[in-house]
């Protein structure tokens, strides 16, 4: 009997291909592939087309001719007789800058107004609120606008600190706050420095292995060791004594008000302090929802729970209720990430010199490759978001919920 | 206590005293006021702050507020104004500008004369988005939202009414063929020429078509070209054109990420995450710079479109991870049930599944179009008169240069009214669904 | 997906501005507009009004070619540009010609493919300080920081200008007139460079104009003008002449109120043969004998238009210098009608 159905094995039907749904999703798939190689040739031939049509060739080789223009914020040295693929390495620094620090930044606001938010202090909940819907209604856009143009108006000129000119240096003369930017010591690293560098290194993987240690005690002891206060002093203690016994070889190089503007230290340029605040303002408002709601999926059973267990509140927040916000937290928190590092391309709207205005803007504007300078950019920012993605997942994995 | 005294004294009182007032401390505003503002040196110390900072920012700007000039032709006539009545070096607003401006900022170049059809048209949208939004609604109002789009294109552009009613047909062509011939031919036939006949229809007949019936029966509005929309007109269009179009890419995306196809499933991950990946004013600068490089030569249809079909490739990308959250969170039990009734892929997914997900998606969905709403500000960059752009150009006129922050101030409001509105609804929308699901 | 796809063809179908070939003047009278790039808001140059209604020195441009081209000067669409898309829109033929105080260079007219079809106005960059400064010329700008507008010649010219003389400055690079203006007059930055006629544009506009001082150097040369793709030089000749007409007519003292009169035939034959009475200079451009009489009727001669949007009786106040006739010391030479 069993035979009766076996020859159809062997032969192979046509509508099979259509009817079997073993065959099917292959038939579906192949029926995809071709349309697809079709759609991308068409693409092709149509742009090789029109590159002829334009009398365009697809070369790269315009990143190897000199820019012929100025960048005021250069991580690397940069002139403007400096080539085009050199700019565009200045423009990928600087967006990589604006995008930790806004990243740092909105992580900060974004926890406090999420906590502040839930605080039972009726004002400072409703000013979070404000703050929140404020600026999760308004195009990102306008903020940064008005932002820069704000601290533009504000701000005192470099004019104003000369002598009568009602303004001062604060921070015992240290740093300078112009309607151009912040303008704040660098230290300037000596003969010994690098002796100093290596001890703070070592002082670092020090607290690392105390803390390590500390734990693989208490887990078989059940002792407690003062984590906090040890740690602290292995910060401070070991660099500030090699700081003196190397004969202090790090210098601060202070901001002196010379010319038009202060010279000396480092200019944090209001283009960048504006995208940078707008950024992280922006973002910090969305991150607030995402802790607040965090933090409220942690059922109070928990807390109770870890009372009940004698654990103090620090603990408790530390052990039981901030590991499971975290789960609901990071997720989204990646996604606010990716958006900040792409909404950094908005730079162009305060001259702040970021890949986009300057492989994307001026660089195509001068040579007309738009082609391949958007394709550049393009693939830039997708490399960016990737890597933050993966990073972020595998960070994502390790706390993940173990299901068993 | 000993209970000796029990039977002779008697603690109940037989009549009730009258109530007291609560201590002062106690009660009313104090009360209030001491538990939220000042329960502790942490509370006291951000009271304190956030009061100077409210005061701070209020002496700021209040008095620029109050001192709000009205009636002026331009910024001169302003700031001679304000000269006259407050001084020259009291802050003041030139708000005259709004009043001078406002239909330009909403309409753009619209002509004035036909300021009601965008406004018609968003009533035609909201009419349509109700059964979506509030399921109280009759399900037969669904028929007048699919037949929407058409309708607001024919308000919005205007032109012969033929065209947008030609196009439409072929939709319905192509759903008559689909009931006919899958009853009587199969499934696959039937969808193979619903796919492949209204193409034909459109690509071959509906041009002469709508013609045609045009010179026969002239029914139509004043044709009006894109370059006359602008301000929020304009912003709205390519919001909610782009979340339109791309619900139904979206949902496919959505579909081919979670399948087994090896193929589709990859193809649809790098869609999704290429177009993710890449900042939304790259692909504006893509669909302003490149996008005639792509098309045949020759080939060349104006930057407005342009936007729309680069924000709807765009917000597809955002709206299918959307949709893939709600499929991801329906129950297993769901996707085997619909199984276990021998439903094949597309009935499962049509009758059972998308229903479901969808519902539990239009937060989400709503959520994207407030961001692509406040994104449509960055056309800016390539040259549309959005209300940004628009603010820039009435500042290049002689009467308003020197201006700043009143046109921003505008603006922000109005996207902080619409934006803030449509955040409410989908947080009530979230709240609803969550009791439903519990 | 299907409903996009096919509500995008509809609209092409309804919106598309036709197929861009070789012949533009031909699509031009098909298509019944001219469409034109204009920049999206400098002021004297082109800016919309409050009907929506464009107007400018170089808005006339376009309006002179739709006039002569179509005998309409309201048959234009003008497309806003911005620095960075102008070049791509008429390299793509979105738009037929571009009027958009742009600078005629080498590398834009060699190796972009275009072709600059004359200079409508002769522009120069230069700097504004706030007389408070004490600074009274470009070369004591050393280390200050300027204000540049980004996406144009001036960033190139102001990294040569303190580059040859050895200088140092902070640029702060601002995407748009506004928004560099409110920097400006908020101190963020010492001087403003532009174009000098923006400059002028602008000085006129602050609360105290006699507060600033646009310094003596003009640091570059910025001929201005209207251009066209290269490879059709008929629709070049008919942009090239229509400006042409403007300037000659402001030569032979044709203006909108007389050119009727003068119509009727003179005893000038270049005027006969610029207004068509003589000769068939029309006809050889592909246009009608009184092209050049409609321009000069209704958009005006070079000087009327100058006067109207930029001259010395508007805000702008602008002095004719470099962009008077070359027969009162300026640069203007409109070629002979012949």
């Amino acid at each position: 009997m069993a035979s009766l159905s076996d020859p159809q094995r062997d032969t192979f039907r046509l509508s099979q291909l259509i009817n079997d749904s073993r065959y099917r999703s292959l038939t579906i798939q192949t029926v995809a592939m071709i349309l697809l190689v079709l759609l991308f040739s068409w693409l092709v031939s149509n742009t090789v087309q029109n590159l002829q049509a334009l009398g365009k060739d697809f070369d790269f080789g315009f990143l190897g001719e000199p820019a012929g223009y100025d960048i005021n914020q250069r991580l690397i040295e940069y002139n403007s007789q400096a080539t085009h693929g050199r700019a565009a390495l200045v423009g990928i620094l600087n967006t990589i800058l604006v995008a930790v620090l806004g990243c740092a930044l909105a992580t900060v606001l974004g926890i406090i107004a999420g906590v502040l938010r839930l605080s039972n202090n009726w004002l400072v909940a409703k000013l979070m609120a404000v703050y929140v819907e404020a600026f999760r209604n308004v195009p990102l856009l306008l903020w940064i606008i008005a932002i820069f143009a704000v601290m533009a108006e504000s701000m005192p000129q470099p004019r104003a600190f000369r002598e009568g000119g009602g303004a001062e240096m604060i921070l015992f003369d240290s740093v300078a706050v112009t309607n151009r930017g912040v303008y704040i010591p660098t230290p300037v690293w000596g003969d010994g420095s690098t002796v100093l560098v290596i001890v703070f290194l070592a002082s670092l993987v020090g607290i690392w292995a105390f803390r390590r240690y500390a734990r693989k005690r208490q887990e078989a002891t059940g002792d407690i060791l003062p984590v906090f206060w040890v740690g602290l002093g292995l910060f401070f203690v070991p660099s500030v004594l090699a700081y003196f016994v190397m004969g202090r070889p790090v210098t601060l190089d202070y901001p002196e008000l010379g010319g038009f503007n202060f010279t000396g230290g480092l200019h944090l340029r209001n283009s960048l302090i504006a995208l940078w605040l707008a950024l992280s303002l922006y973002t910090g408002a969305f991150i607030a929802e995402i802790v607040r709601a965090g933090i409220l999926a942690v059922s109070k059973g928990q807390t109770e729970a870890a009372f009940a267990l004698g654990l103090r509140p620090g603990r408790t927040m530390n052990l039981v209720i901030l590991p499971q916000a975290m789960r609901v937290i990071v997720p989204p928190l990646i996604s606010q990430y990716l958006n900040l590092t792409k909404n950094s391309s908005l730079a162009i709207a305060v001259g702040y010199m970021d890949v986009r205005s300057t492989l994307g803007g001026i660089t195509i504007n001068q040579t007309g490759r738009e082609l391949e300078g958007m394709l550049l950019l393009g693939a830039f920012y997708l490399a960016t978001s990737l890597v933050i993605a993966a990073v972020m997942n595998v960070y994502n994995n390790s706390i993940k919920l173990k299901e068993r | 206590m000993s209970d000796t005294n029990a039977h002779s004294v008697r603690f109940v009182r037989q009549s009730m005293i009258p109530e007291q007032e609560p201590p002062l401390t106690e009660a009313g505003a104090i009360k209030w006021i001491r538990e939220n503002l000042f329960s502790g040196w942490l509370n006291i110390l951000l009271t304190v702050l956030s009061v100077a900072f409210i005061y701070y920012v209020l002496s700021h700007m209040l008095p620029w507020f109050l001192n709000t000039v009205w009636n002026a032709g331009s910024l001169s006539e302003c700031r001679e104004i304000r000269n006259a009545t407050w001084g020259s070096d009291v802050p003041s607003a030139c708000f005259a500008v709004i009043k001078d401006r406002w239909p330009q900022l909403l309409f753009g170049f619209y002509p004035s004369d036909y300021y009601w059809r965008p406004v018609l048209a968003l009533v035609v949208f909201l009419a349509a988005i109700a059964p979506v939004l509030f399921s109280g609604l009759p399900r037969k109002m669904l028929w007048f939202s699919l037949a929407s789009p058409f309708l607001m294109f024919f308000l919005l552009w205007g032109g012969t009414i033929w065209g947008p009613i030609v196009v439409a047909s072929g939709f319905v062509l192509g759903y008559a063929l689909f009931v006919g011939l899958s009853k009587a031919a199969g499934t696959l036939v039937g969808v193979i020429a619903a796919i492949v006949a209204p193409v034909i229809y459109w690509l071959a007949i509906a041009g002469p078509l709508a013609r045609g019936l045009g010179a026969v029966l002239p029914i139509g509005l004043e044709f009006v070209p894109s370059d006359d929309f602008g301000g929020f007109t304009l912003s709205f269009i390519i919001g909610i054109a782009g979340i339109i179009l791309s619900l139904p890419l979206g949902i496919l995306l959505a579909l081919g990420r979670q399948s087994d196809l090896f193929l589709i499933n990859k193809v649809s991950v790098a869609f999704i995450e290429v177009i993710r990946g890449v900042p939304l004013i790259v692909w504006l600068f893509t669909a302003s710079l490149l996008l005639n490089y792509f098309l045949p030569p020759g080939t060349n249809f104006d930057l407005m479109l342009r936007v729309i079909i680069m924000v709807t490739l765009f917000s597809a990308a955002y709206i299918a991870e959307v949709i893939r959250g709600g499929l991801a969170a329906l129950p297993r039990g769901q996707y085997e049930a619909a199984d276990a009734l021998g439903l094949d892929y597309w009935k499962s997914m049509r009758l059972i599944i998308l229903p479901q997900a969808l519902k539990i998606s239009i937060p989400g969905i709503v959520n994207t179009f407030i961001g692509l709403f406040k994104d449509t500000t960055l056309v800016v960059f390539i040259g549309l008169l959005d209300p940004i752009g628009l603010s820039n150009a009435i500042r290049a006129t002689t009467d308003w240069q020197g201006l700043y922050w009143e046109l921003f101030v505008f603006i922000g409001l109005l996207f902080f009214i619409a934006c803030f509105s449509m955040g409410q609804y989908s947080l009530y929308l979230e709240r609803k669904l969550q009791t439903g699901h519990r | 997906m299907k409903k996009s796809v096919i509500l995008g063809a509809l609209t092409i179908a309804g919106l598309s501005a036709g197929v861009a070939g070789a012949a533009t003047l031909d699509d031009v009278k098909t298509r019944g507009t001219l469409i034109c790039g204009v920049n999206t808001g400098l002021t004297g140059f082109a800016a919309p009004d409050a009907n929506g209604v464009w107007a400018g020195f170089d808005v006339d441009m376009c309006r002179a070619v739709a006039v002569a081209v179509l005998g309409d000067a309201t048959a234009v669409e003008f497309v806003p540009l911005t620095g960075q898309t102008r070049f791509t829109a008429l390299a793509s033929g979105q738009i037929d010609m571009l009027s958009r105080n742009t600078t005629w260079t080498f590398s834009r007219d060699v190796d972009l493919k275009f072709e600059f079809v004359g200079v409508n106005y002769y522009d120069g960059q230069g700097f504004i300080a706030p007389k408070a400064l004490g600074v009274s010329s470009a070369k004591e700008l050393d280390g200050a920081t300027i204000c540049i507008q980004t996406g144009t010649t001036t960033e190139l010219n102001l990294a040569d200008f303190f580059r040859v003389n050895n200088m140092s400055y902070e640029p702060v690079p601002i995407e748009t007139n506004a928004e560099a203006l409110q920097q400006y007059n908020a101190g963020a930055c010492d001087a403003y460079t532009t174009d000098a006629s923006g400059l002028a544009a602008s000085r006129a506009t602050f609360e105290t104009p006699s507060d600033h001082v646009i310094l003596p150097e003009i640091i570059s040369k910025e001929p201005l003008g209207p251009l066209v793709r290269h490879g059709d030089s008929e629709w070049g000749d008919v942009v090239r002449w229509s400006l042409n007409a403007m300037i000659a007519a402001e030569e032979y003292g044709v203006t909108s109120a007389n050119v009727a009169e003068l119509a009727k035939g003179t005893d000038n034959p270049e005027i006969n043969r610029l207004l068509g009475t003589e000769g068939n200079l029309g006809e050889m451009l592909g246009l009608d004998a009184d092209w050049a009489e409609r321009i000069i009727a209704t958009v005006g001669n070079y000087s009327e238009s100058f006067e109207r949007n930029v001259g010395e009786n508007t805000p702008i106040g602008l002095a004719r210098g470099l962009n008077a006739q070359w027969t009162e010391g300026g640069l203007l030479y409109a070629p002979p009608f012949r």
